[in-house]
């Protein structure tokens, strides 16, 4: 299974929290990080994990909110290229606009590690970019519903991220992915349910009604782990055991759901690390130490978790961290 | 058939809404060259007749005719096609726009599909020549008074369409010396063979400036008939019905006991406003206020009701000292104030007879002591009884009134606060003559009831009949005070003309 | 007053929401079953009350600021604020009454804000609100600092999920609220006050009402309404999500307005007829959800049919429609 590959290859790229004591020492190296802002939880934990993970390699980090604008971004860029740091990670608010100012960096020999996201500029003008697999994601979810639900027969139903909205698209496509060809596992009903908990909830109410009060539903894929937290609360609401009655699976690994897994009230989710900068790091270390070019894409594990991952540990392990 | 003599001729025409006939078997011949008056009371039908030439609705029944052959106008966009142009009464241009566009809007002279400006200004410069009026097409239309406004919407109107101009009640806000340039530009109209339609509700200058005249009463048409062969009353007649005598029309009340002082102005005034200005006002007198558009008589209604507030000077009611800064302080004092612009600033278009009779009554009794709708019912048919007010219902929005009976409203909106002071800006103005002698009556009685008023009238005839004592504006100033036999129009003319002599200031 | 109350019933809003009912009843047969489950009831139709009430509640303070012209772009805003003042307050051990009073005081002083800015200081309504429609949702951030704060705590959980007598408490909360307001709106002064306002500043002032406390009172209404909305939100999901509660529902709160015949120039308006507005729109947006069409066509389906009630209360459809010949009341009383 080609799944099984791909796992171990970005396993060993990837640092997850709990090895990060393995880091490699970078004392004296100093690091600017332009982030995109704070305007998720997920995105805060980044942040968070990100200075966690320069503070345990002795690298000085600064740090720069964009509060989303590009020509802060590109500002904070210049701001480091002048203070002549070491190297600079950037979480890119867009796509588009950034050649000019990698190339500057570039000039400088400062190596640019992308973070989370991608860029439409040359490859050469940044070192590599380190970001997660959205379909793998949906195909990881996939293959955990396959896996558990076996041969016995199974509705899905679907809570889709906002419509159009690129993880919403990807997420979709890795979970049907992993479902073709399980002719006992199908989609009956997808929504939109706008990445957020209250309309999780209202679009998972009316699918209860319309599935013949949740009893035709085995199953419901959430695109992230809010509307899954919403969905719950229906699936209680309607006197049906959410986790044992309807399982419940979903993407992004925020507390919450972790709570949701310790109480039997879901059943999975796969991760969506906050620890770019991890990997980020030790790339650049290699980089650093014998000039090592690391490959241009980096892909994080899609970790999945479940009730036998520890899923008390994992919220506790996480809480602090800005979600 | 066709007749070639007319140049706009309705013929047979009915108009039915819902359930009431507001126009009955109609005909109405207008020639070219000539001044037609259309006149009737309140209700008579003829603002249905002119939306119905003019295009603003479609006849039930009957013809409009245009040079003989029988026409459909859609709107009064296309009856423009047709040559017919129209000025309302209510000036209904582009305040916040210029002179120029104004006069163009709709039909800008064009540069490669861009207005041009310059052009535009200069034409629009040519054309108001025309009319008398030398000012700036480019300054905005509402920095104007409403007579230079009546006149560019005239000058719009002749200048789109050509043929047939329907003025309706086009002299409402204009002073004397205004009405005469009108008249000037009617009759320089009317001998390059325009055909006027000249709706108004003052006699006298139908008689001034008309040529033939026809009556509609009840949606009825009652005559058309040429103005030489008959005398005013006449024609009052016809309106009316009746006999109707204008009572106190010039009978001075002299020797008036004077009541008690209610109200004392002493240096009162508002800067870039009102000149300070000392008035006495006692219980059961009327004063009158003369004195041009512009002369600052508004502004002096509006600082004596708080509407502005003065920032010099004193008051006191009744001998105490108070302060009125703002209307409920003035109303307070049991003032009442029934402002000039009564579309802008009186009534509540939306809103039901019988709710902008009782509004200021429960403006007085608070948020919380609500009127039940059988009280407001009871109020407000009490006055609209008392008031002669004609609506279908009291439940109907006010604004489908007309002019006359929005103003009674008004008018009882205040005597339901049991007043004792009231202030009539222009009372009288654009109203048809049953409404207008309604009027007048109530301020007749009011004063006999020992309320004090003052009444602001272009009307000098008018103020002159029932007023106590007169005052005179000009310039923003107080100037004259006339008493006894000082009452007059010829003196009230010399001082708003500024004559020095016969006249203390 | 009955006979009236009951005339109104004929009107273009509850055929509007009667049919929008009916289309979901053809797209999803059992859209009208409603079951007795723990306690409640429990089916598609009591969703419609239950997620039709933070809009409707909305509505009911919006439908006050149209009428005078106004408009409150905030109430989206203001709601995430009352969602997060609730949540961080149970979480940091406060008494659910007392946080939710303070979250109540907090919707009303934004809601003061709002009115101050628009009557003392004269500042068209659309860009007065605007300020707080920006600052607030930053403001809710600020509370929160960026978590979605949740709670355990009974009390704002049965706010927001709760039932009372089988029905969905925010339905029921919604519904006394409309009442209570319809009440104090039509037996004091204050409704005919708001429609004075608002059809003519000028004249409203020059017989003598207080504008500006008027004013006051309905930005004030609005924020408190928002107010109450964000908490029912916040209970619901059980915790205060800053960046999306009441996101986008100022707008559909103005609508429901509108679909409740106020014009947006100010002037008549009706409580009641606003709130089933909110009705007819969640009406709408359940119906989507239980017919199961593609997500990509939601919007479109919800435009389109709010196109179509907009158009059958549009004065050419009245003009249209065969004429109801009103009694012709007699003109003087007696």
């Amino acid at each position: 299974m080609s799944i099984i590959t791909k796992l171990a290859i970005a396993a060993s790229l990837a640092t997850a929290l709990s090895t990060a004591a393995f880091a490699q020492d970078l004392s004296g190296k100093v690091v600017g990080f332009s982030q995109i802002g704070s305007e998720s939880g997920w995105r805060a934990a980044e942040t968070s994990v990100t200075k966690q993970q320069a503070e345990e390699r002795g690298v000085d980090l600064k740090f720069a909110d964009a509060q989303q604008k590009q020509e802060n971004q590109i500002k904070a860029i210049r701001g480091f290229i002048a203070q002549g740091v070491d190297a600079i990670l950037v979480a890119p608010v867009v796509a588009t606009g950034w050649d000019d100012v990698l190339k500057e960096a570039k000039d400088a020999e400062i190596p640019v590690v992308l973070l989370d996201r991608g860029v439409d500029a040359p490859e050469d003008l940044y070192l590599t970019s380190v970001a997660s697999d959205q379909v793998e994601e949906g195909r990881v979810a996939g293959n955990w519903l396959v896996g558990d639900v076996g041969t016995e027969p199974c509705n899905i139903v679907e809570l889709q991220g906002t419509v159009g909205s690129t993880p919403a698209i990807n997420r979709k496509k890795g979970f049907e992915e992993a479902i073709a060809g399980h002719d006992n596992l199908k989609i009956t009903q997808s929504q939109t349910g706008d990445f957020t908990r209250s309309k999780g909830k209202e679009v998972m109410e009316a699918f209860i009604k319309a599935t013949n009060n949740g009893a035709d539903i085995c199953a419901v894929y959430a695109h992230n782990d809010d509307m899954a937290v919403g969905a719950i609360q229906a699936i209680k609401d309607a006197g049906l055991k959410p986790g044992t009655d309807i399982k419940v699976v979903s993407i992004d690994g925020v507390p919450d759901i972790f709570t949701a897994i310790a109480a039997g009230e879901a059943n999975a989710t796969v991760e969506l690390t906050p620890n770019m900068a991890g990997p980020a790091f030790d790339a650049l270390a290699k980089f650093w130490a014998d000039g090592t070019e690391p490959e241009k894409f980096i892909i994080t594990e899609s970790k999945l978790y479940t009730s036998a991952d520890d899923p008390q540990g994992e919220y506790d392990r996480r809480k602090g961290l800005g979600y | 058939m066709t007749d070639g003599q007319y140049a706009l001729e309705a013929r047979g025409i009915v108009k039915i809404f819902g359930n009431h006939v507001a126009l009955d078997k109609v005909d109405f011949g207008l020639r070219p060259g000539e001044v037609h008056a259309l006149l009737g009371e309140n209700g008579a039908g003829k603002s249905t007749l002119i939306k119905i030439l003019t295009g603003a609705y479609q006849p039930t029944l009957g013809d409009v005719i245009v040079d003989g052959s029988p026409v459909t106008l859609n709107n009064p966009q296309h009856a423009q096609t047709h040559g017919i142009g129209t000025v309302y009464q209510e000036v209904n241009l582009l305040p916040n726009r210029s002179v120029a566009e104004n006069l163009y809007l709709g039909h800008q002279p064009t540069w490669f599909g861009f207005v041009d400006r310059r052009k535009m200004e200069r034409d629009a410069r040519t054309v108001l020549a025309r009319y008398g009026l030398n000012i700036d097409p480019s300054s905005e239309l509402g920095a104007h008074s409403v007579a230079v406004q009546q006149i560019v919407a005239i000058a719009r109107a002749v200048e789109l369409s050509g043929k047939v101009l329907i003025l309706d009640e086009p002299t409402a806000s204009l002073d004397r010396n205004e009405v005469e340039r009108l008249f000037d530009i009617i009759r320089d109209l009317k001998a390059q063979g325009l055909a006027v339609v000249f709706i108004t509700h003052f006699l006298d200058q139908v008689f001034a400036i008309a040529d033939r005249v026809t009556i509609l009463r009840n949606g009825k048409l009652i005559d058309t008939k040429s103005l030489d062969n008959l005398t005013r009353t006449d024609v009052v007649r016809l309106m009316l019905g009746k006999d109707i005598a204008f009572s106190g029309a010039t009978q001075l009340e002299e020797n008036r006991p004077l009541g008690e002082v209610l109200l004392d102005f002493k240096g009162y005034g508002k800067k870039r406003s009102v000149m300070p200005f000392n008035l006495t006002i006692h219980k059961g007198e009327v004063v009158g206020v003369a004195g041009l558009l512009g002369s600052g008589r508004t502004e002096m209604a509006r600082i004596m009701f708080g509407a502005d507030s003065a920032d010099e000077g004193t008051v006191s009611v009744a001998g105490k000292p108070t302060s009125i800064s703002k209307p409920t302080d003035a109303i307070a004092h049991g003032f009442g104030f029934c402002p000039e612009d009564r579309k802008a600033e009186g009534i509540f278009g939306d809103l039901s007879v019988r709710e902008n009779i009782v509004i200021a009554l429960q403006g007085k009794l608070g948020w919380f002591s609500a009127l039940t709708r059988d009280e407001q019912m009871e109020i407000a048919g009490r006055y609209g009884e008392s008031m002669d007010i004609r609506a279908a219902s009291l439940d109907m929005p006010i604004k489908l009134l007309s002019g006359g009976n929005q103003q009674k409203a008004i008018l009882s909106r205040w005597l339901a606060t049991d007043p004792t002071f009231l202030i009539l800006d222009e009372p009288t103005r654009g109203i048809d003559v049953g409404a207008h002698a309604e009027i007048v009556r109530t301020i007749n009685r009011l004063r006999d009831e020992g309320l004090a008023l003052v009444v602001i009238s272009s009307e000098l005839d008018e103020v002159v009949a029932y007023s106590s004592r007169i005052v005179v504006m000009r310039d923003r100033e107080l100037v004259a005070e006339l008493n006894g036999e000082n009452i007059n129009p010829g003196v009230i003319v010399q001082a708003i003309a500024n004559h020095k002599d016969g006249v203390q200031t | 007053m009955i006979r009236r109350s009951l005339l109104k019933l004929a009107n273009p809003q509850l055929l509007a929401l009667i049919g929008v009912l009916l289309i979901n009843w053809l797209l999803f047969p059992n859209f009208f079953r409603v079951t007795w489950q723990d306690g409640r009831f429990f089916g598609s139709l009591i969703d419609v009350l239950n997620r039709g009430a933070p809009v409707a509640i909305l509505a009911v303070g919006m439908v006050g600021v149209i009428a005078t012209k106004g408009v409150d772009l905030s109430v989206g805003a203001v709601m995430a604020v009352a969602g997060a003042v609730a949540a961080t307050m149970v979480v940091a051990g406060y008494p659910a009454p007392i946080a939710v009073v303070a979250a109540l005081v907090v919707g009303l002083l934004c809601g003061l804000w709002n009115g101050i800015l628009v009557a003392i200081l004269d500042i068209q309504p659309i860009i007065a609100t605007l300020v707080l429609m920006v600052a607030g949702r930053g403001i809710a951030q600020l509370i929160t600092e960026g978590f979605i704060v949740t709670f355990t705590d009974p009390v704002l959980i049965y706010i927001g999920t709760g039932s009372f007598l089988g029905f969905p408490m925010a339905a029921v909360i919604a519904l006394v609220l409309m009442i209570i307001v319809t009440l104090i709106v039509r037996r004091t002064a204050i409704g005919l006050f708001i429609e004075a306002v608002g059809v003519n500043r000028a004249a409203a002032s020059l017989a003598g009402i207080r504008s500006r406390m008027l004013l006051l009172l309905v930005y004030s209404l609005s924020g408190l309404c928002a107010a109450i909305a964000g908490i029912i939100v916040a209970g619901d999901i059980r915790g205060a999500d800053a960046n999306n509660a009441g996101l986008w529902l100022e707008l559909d709160a103005i609508l429901a307005v509108v679909i409740g015949g106020t014009s947006l120039l100010g002037g008549r308006f009706s409580v009641p007829l606003a709130f089933v507005g909110a009705l007819i729109i969640q009406a709408m947006n359940t119906g989507i959800l239980v017919s199961g069409f593609p997500p990509e066509f939601n919007l479109i389906v919800k435009a389109g049919l709010i196109f179509i009630v907009l158009v059958i209360q549009s004065p050419l459809a009245s003009r249209l429609a065969p004429p109801r010949i009103k009694p012709v009341a007699k003109a003087a009383a007696k």
